[in-house]
């Protein structure tokens, strides 16, 4: 068992070497801790302003989707004030990296955004930015 | 004949009210007489515009729900363009988002009917014994 380890621990850094260390290469990845078991590692959120560069806070308060928590599935053009919590004061759309609604969400709150500016319920453009 | 559409148009705020149910009923005779049906006439009210429409500040905003083929709603469409109050309209074709939702919606319910099996082992199976 202790050479398996030290086996798993040394070919950790690297790729896993196709199954010539380990006995068993279909062994469930349960029984070891993650590493090794893939080749491409998460990234690690390491708590607000832990990125790699000192300036910018890269993982910051998880946001989750407002749809997929409130289990919204119809986002119509008519409902003004749901919509309008996505609009900039400018008018224009905020970008998802910033309201945190997921990517299928975001294209039908966006398609239905441009409806109801064609219908004037609300605007190209509101107060200049 | 399939298709199920929502027509949204705004109409001038001054327009009296006999006019707007006059204009409503012109449409839904078209409607009809072109082997389409409607399905539900709902009148918003006034609102004020986001921006100016044709000199306006507000309209009064109608919502028509129609079943029909597309050459029905081109003809609407033309008529609506030519109608003077009519200031804006837009339509936009629903029954496949409503088959979406009502498919999410089947699949929720048959989920809250039966309960995900728990993983957890069966208690008091005991099938040994067969009363009598």
């Amino acid at each position: 068992m202790a050479e398996e380890i030290r086996a798993a621990a040394a070919s950790s850094g690297g790729e896993r070497p196709a199954g010539g260390d380990r006995p068993s290469g279909d062994r469930p990845s349960g029984d070891r801790p993650s590493f090794g078991d893939r080749e491409r590692r998460p990234p690690r959120p390491g708590g607000p302003g832990g990125g790699r560069e000192g300036g910018r806070k890269y993982f910051r308060r998880k946001k989750v989707c407002k749809f997929c928590v409130e289990k919204i599935e119809a986002i119509n053009y008519k409902d003004v004030r749901l919509l309008a919590q996505f609009v900039a004061e400018s008018g224009k759309i905020v970008p998802r990296r910033l309201t945190g609604v997921c990517t299928p969400h975001q294209r039908r709150l966006s398609l239905a955004i441009k409806q109801a500016r064609n219908i004037a319920l609300l605007p190209f453009a509101g107060r200049a930015s | 004949m399939n298709r199920t559409y929502e027509l949204m148009f705004i109409v001038r705020p001054d327009m009296v009210e006999e006019e707007q149910d006059k204009l409503i009923s012109t449409l839904e005779t078209a409607v009809t007489s072109s082997g389409g049906n409607v399905k539900s006439v709902e009148k918003m009210g006034k609102r004020r515009l986001a921006y100016i429409v044709r000199r306006f500040h507000d309209g009064i905003f109608v919502l028509l729900t129609v079943e029909g083929s597309g050459g029905l709603i081109h003809e609407l469409e033309r008529r609506l363009r030519v109608t003077e109050p009519v200031i804006k309209f837009i339509t936009v074709r629903i029954d496949e988002e409503q088959k979406r939702l009502d498919k999410i919606k089947a699949i929720r319910d048959a989920k809250r009917k039966t309960p995900p099996p728990a993983p957890v082992t069966e208690t008091g199976g005991e099938t040994a014994e067969v009363t009598a």
